[in-house]
C-alpha cells in the first residue's frame, strides 16, 4: 500500500533537548528552511525524563534571552551536599573537595519535560512543525544507500498485524537531511549505527537505569535549591551507581536512582534498590510525612567520549542522547545534548549553502566545548570497573589533580548484556516488602505514570526466539527482565508446573532497559502506536 | 443539514489525577490534556453522517480557556470542516456552557447539535439536557446508535433496562456514548490539512452570556483510601467476621 510523502528539508526524529535545538538554531540561521519535528509522546515532554540539574551553556547560545522569554528555569542551586551512605549511618564529603564538574553553584534545578514543551514553543513560533504522537517507525533509503527520510508507524493495526476499521497507513517524511534524536538507546538509531558502522574502533556502548520519583514533602524540611548525591548502600563495592535529590519549586523534591547496567547479580533489581535506598535514615527522614506524586524511569548514556559513535553518514545526523553525549562525571546530558543540536544545525545550514559534507559535523565538534568537556571526562566511568573506592580514588587524581587530561584512554571492555554472571553463582537479594508509605510495588508506581497503550495492537517488544526466556534465560539468569524492567513488563507465570513468558507491553514506559541488558539480545524495542507510552508531566 | 459538534477538553484519561493541596481543585499544570472522550465519539458520528451524504457540514465549537483551541483542531483533524471557540477563562458551569451553546445555535442554525453525554472531569452529564431544554428542541441522550432518516433521527439509546430506541425529530439534541462508534485516528496529512481550517475566537462576553459560578465549591479531595483486605483462614472466620466486625449477617 502506498503512503503519503511529504518533503522537507530537514525531518527531526524526537523533540526532546537536542532535536528542539536543531529545530529553533536551523531557524535562526535559515528561517525559510522547511522544518519539522516528529515526537512519540502524546505531547512535548510527556516521554522526557531527568533528574535535573541543568546548566544552561548551551542555552545561553542558543536563545540568550531565555530569562526574558518566561522559561521554566528558575530555581537556583543554593547549596550541595554529598553523602556516602552506609547501611545506617551518613558521612558527608565537603563539597569543596568534589571534583569541579561535579560543582553545580551556577546551575538550575529544573524539569527537563517542562523545558522540551518551552522550548517546542520557541520552535512552533520560528515556524517548525511538531507532530506529537507520530512515532518514526523506519528508515527509508535513497538507491545510493543515502537516508532519504523516515516513515511514521501506521495506526489501527490489530495483534495479529490486521488492519482494523480504524485503519491509518504511515507517512513517509523525506528530509534533504535527516536528523535522529531518539535520546539514549533509540530505535532507529541502532540501526543505522549498524548499518553505516558508525561504532567502529569506538568501545561498546554503556548504559544506566534511571529513576526518578516526585515528592511533595514537608515545608519545614524542604530547601528550594539544595542539590543532593549519594553513593554507597544499598549498591555493593562493585556495583555502579548512586542518588540524587534536588529540591525544586513548590515543596516538590526530584528524588531518583541511577544504576550503571553493567550490574552482574541476575538476582540484582534496580527498582527495589531505589525502594530500598529511600529507607535510609538519612533519607527517609527527609520524604517521611510526604507524598510521591510522580514515577518514572528511563536507560541514560554512560558511555561518554570512547564509546561516542560518529555522528554523521550519508544523509543523516544522530544527536544526543540517540548518539551518547552525556558528561556521565557531571551526571548531566542535556546542555551537551543541546550543543550537539546546534552543531548539527549549523552543520546543515553550510551543507545546503556550500555544498559541503555533512561530515563537517566532526569537525565542528571537534573545535566545540562539547568535544573538551567529553574529552575531560572520558576516565571517570570505566575507573569505577575495579569498585567504587578504587574509582573514587583514581577519579579524585583525574579530575581534581589532572583535570581530565591524563594522557591514556580507559577502555569499556564489555557491553552491558555481556557482563551478567549466571544466577546460580551470584548471591540471591532479599528486598523488603513495599510499605506503600515511602516504598512501592511496581503496580502502584507505573499507575502514576499515566501509561496507556491501545490494547489492540501488536506488541512492541519483539523477541528474535520466543522460546528463548523459558529455554535459557530462566535457568541461567532466573530471567532478569522480571527484575530490570521498571515497569513490570515482563513475568513468569507458572500454570500446571508449565513456566510461561509473559510481556504485559501495554505497561512499557519506554525505557529500553530491556533492549540493552537482556543478555542473548533477543528483546527488541520498536515504537507502538503513537501517542502510546507514559504521559509524563513534570518529569 | 448541518451538524454543530461541542466538544471539551478534559484532562487526559490516563493521567492520575492529584488534587490541590489547598482543596480548592484538581492540579492541571503541566498535565496532558485531551478531548473529552465521548466527544471523540459525537465528531465521529458527525463526519461519518456528512461522509455518507447526509449532512453537508460539520462544526466543532469548544467552551474554554484559550487552549481549547487544540480541542477544536484536533476535531478538525479528523474530518469537522471549521470550528468556533468560545474563551472563558476560569470555572464554566453546565449552565452557562449550555447557554453559550445556545447562542452559536441561534447564530449557526445547526440541524442537530452532536456532543458527549458527559464530560470525564467533572461528570456532570448535564449540559446536553438543559441546552434541549433552552431551544425547547427534542433530546437524544446516550445514543450508542443513530439513523439518519428524513426529518427525524431514530437513535438507540443505552438505559439502565437495556436499549431503547426512540424517533426524534430534527432539529434536535444528541448526546453520545462510547459505545457509538470507534473514533478514527487524525492522520499526519490530516493535522496539516486542518491548520488551514478556519477557527473563529470569540468571547462568552459577545454573546451576553453571564458565566459566573451558581455553584459554590467548599472543597475537593481525594476519596479516602481503600483499607487493604485480610486474608481468613477458614469458613468459620469468616461468617464469625461478618457478623461480629462487618456486621452484616
Amino acid at each position: 500500500m502506498s503512503r503519503e510523502t511529504m518533503e522537507y528539508d530537514v525531518v527531526i526524529v524526537g523533540g526532546g533537548p537536542s532535536g528542539l535545538s536543531t529545530a529553533i538554531k536551523l531557524k535562526q540561521l535559515d528561517q525559510n528552511l522547511n522544518v519539522c519535528v516528529l515526537e512519540k509522546a502524546s505531547e512535548i515532554g510527556a516521554h522526557i525524563l531527568s533528574g535535573n540539574v541543568f546548566e544552561t551553556r548551551a542555552l545561553d547560545e542558543l536563545l540568550p534571552n531565555w530569562k526574558e522569554l518566561n522559561s521554566p528555569i528558575k530555581t537556583k542551586v543554593t547549596k550541595e551536599k554529598f553523602l556516602f551512605l552506609g547501611r545506617t549511618k551518613s558521612l558527608s564529603w565537603p563539597t569543596w573537595l568534589l571534583p569541579s564538574v561535579q560543582q553545580n553553584h551556577k546551575n538550575y534545578i529544573i524539569s527537563l519535560a517542562n523545558l522540551c514543551r518551552w522550548l517546542a514553543e520557541q520552535a512552533e513560533a520560528l515556524g517548525v512543525e511538531i507532530f506529537p504522537g507520530f512515532p518514526a517507525s523506519e528508515v527509508l533509503y535513497n538507491e545510493d544507500g543515502s537516508v532519504k527520510g523516515v516513515a511514521t508507524q501506521d495506526m489501527g493495526v490489530d495483534k495479529e498485524g490486521n488492519k482494523k476499521d480504524s485503519f491509518e497507513p504511515g507517512m513517509e517524511l523525506l528530509g534533504k537531511v535527516t536528523v535522529f534524536a531518539e535520546g539514549c538507546r533509540g530505535h532507529l538509531g541502532k540501526q543505522l549505527i549498524k548499518k553505516f558502522e558508525l561504532d567502529k574502533n569506538k568501545d561498546p556502548q554503556q548504559y544506566g537505569i534511571g529513576f526518578k520519583e516526585i515528592w511533595e514533602i514537608d515545608e519545614t524540611k524542604h530547601e528550594e535549591g539544595l542539590v543532593m548525591h549519594t553513593a554507597g548502600w544499598p549498591l555493593d563495592n562493585n556495583t555502579y551507581g548512586g542518588s540524587f535529590m534536588y529540591h525544586a519549586e513548590n515543596k516538590q523534591i526530584y528524588l531518583g536512582y541511577v544504576i550503571g547496567l553493567d550490574y552482574k547479580n541476575p538476582h540484582l533489581s534496580p527498582f527495589d534498590e531505589f525502594q530500598r535506598f529511600k529507607t535510609h535514615p538519612s533519607i527517609k527522614k527527609i520524604i517521611e510525612g510526604g507524598k510521591r506524586i510522580s514515577y518514572g524511569a528511563r536507560a541514560l548514556i554512560e558511555g561518554g567520549f570512547q564509546s561516542l559513535p560518529k555522528m554523521f553518514m550519508p544523509g543523516a545526523l544522530l544527536i544526543g542522547c540517540d548518539a551518547g553525549t552525556l558528561n556521565m562525571p557531571k551526571i548531566k546530558g542535556s546542555h551537551t545534548a543541546m550543543k550537539s543540536g546546534i552543531i548539527a544545525a549549523e552543520t546543515i545550514c553550510d551543507h545546503f549553502k556550500s555544498q559541503k559534507d555533512l561530515s563537517i559535523y566532526e569537525e565542528k565538534f571537534r573545535n566545540s566545548w562539547l568535544h573538551k568537556e567529553l574529552f575531560q571526562a572520558r576516565n571517570v566511568k570505566p575507573s569505577f570497573s575495579w569498585g567504587l573506592i578504587l574509582g573514587i580514588i583514581f577519579t579524585g587524581i583525574d579530575q581534581i589533580l589532572f583535570r581530565g587530561r591524563l594522557p591514556f584512554t580507559l577502555k569499556h571492555k564489555h557491553s552491558d548484556h555481556e557482563t551478567l554472571k549466571p544466577a546460580k553463582e551470584m548471591p540471591k537479594i532479599d528486598y523488603p516488602k513495599p510499605d506503600n508509605i515511602i516504598s512501592f510495588d511496581k503496580t502502584s508506581s507505573v499507575y502514576l505514570t499515566g501509561t496507556n497503550h491501545e490494547d489492540n495492537q501488536p506488541v512492541h517488544l519483539k523477541l528474535k526466539d520466543p522460546n528463548l526466556p523459558i529455554n535459557y534465560t530462566l535457568g541461567e539468569f532466573d530471567e532478569p527482565a522480571q527484575r530490570y524492567c521498571p515497569a513490570g513488563v515482563y513475568e513468569i507465570q507458572n500454570e500446571n508446573n508449565i513456566n510461561k513468558f509473559v510481556i504485559n507491553s501495554q505497561n512499557c514506559i519506554h525505557c529500553k532497559t530491556c533492549d540493552i541488558k537482556e543478555p542473548s539480545q533477543n528483546i527488541t524495542w520498536v515504537t507502538p502506536e503513537g501517542g502510546g507510552g507514559p504521559k509524563y508531566g513534570n518529569m | 443539514m448541518k451538524i454543530l459538534v461541542a466538544v471539551k477538553r478534559v484532562i487526559d484519561y490516563n493521567v492520575q489525577i492529584r488534587v490541590k493541596e489547598d482543596g480548592t481543585g484538581v492540579v492541571t499544570d503541566n498535565v496532558k490534556m485531551s478531548t473529552n472522550p465521548p466527544d471523540d465519539n459525537a465528531i465521529e458520528e458527525a463526519v461519518k453522517i456528512k461522509e455518507a451524504g447526509k449532512a453537508t457540514e460539520v462544526v466543532a465549537v469548544s467552551v474554554g480557556e484559550e487552549k481549547a483551541q487544540e480541542t477544536v483542531r484536533k476535531a478538525l483533524a479528523v474530518g469537522a470542516d471549521r470550528g468556533i471557540l468560545v474563551k472563558v477563562d476560569g470555572v464554566i458551569e453546565p449552565l452557562a456552557v449550555s447557554k453559550i451553546l445556545q447562542k452559536v445555535v441561534e447564530k449557526e442554525k445547526p440541524d442537530l447539535v452532536f456532543m458527549g453525554k458527559q464530560a470525564i472531569d467533572d461528570d456532570c452529564n448535564q449540559t446536553g439536557q438543559m441546552l434541549a431544554a433552552l431551544l425547547n428542541w427534542p433530546q437524544a441522550t446516550f445514543a450508542s446508535k443513530i439513523e439518519v432518516k428524513d426529518k427525524s433521527l431514530e437513535v438507540t439509546r443505552e438505559i439502565d433496562e437495556g436499549l431503547e430506541t426512540i424517533e426524534v425529530n430534527v432539529p434536535a439534541i444528541v448526546t453520545c456514548d462510547l459505545r457509538l462508534n470507534e473514533p478514527r485516528y487524525a492522520s499526519l496529512p490530516n493535522i496539516m490539512k486542518a491548520k488551514k481550517k478556519p477557527i473563529e475566537q470569540i468571547t462568552a462576553s459577545d454573546l451576553g452570556v453571564d458565566t459566573k459560578p451558581r455553584i459554590e465549591q467548599i472543597k475537593v479531595e481525594e476519596p479516602p483510601k481503600r483499607k487493604a483486605g485480610i486474608k481468613v483462614a477458614s469458613v468459620e472466620e469468616l461468617v464469625q467476621k461478618l457478623k461480629n466486625e462487618a456486621k452484616v449477617i
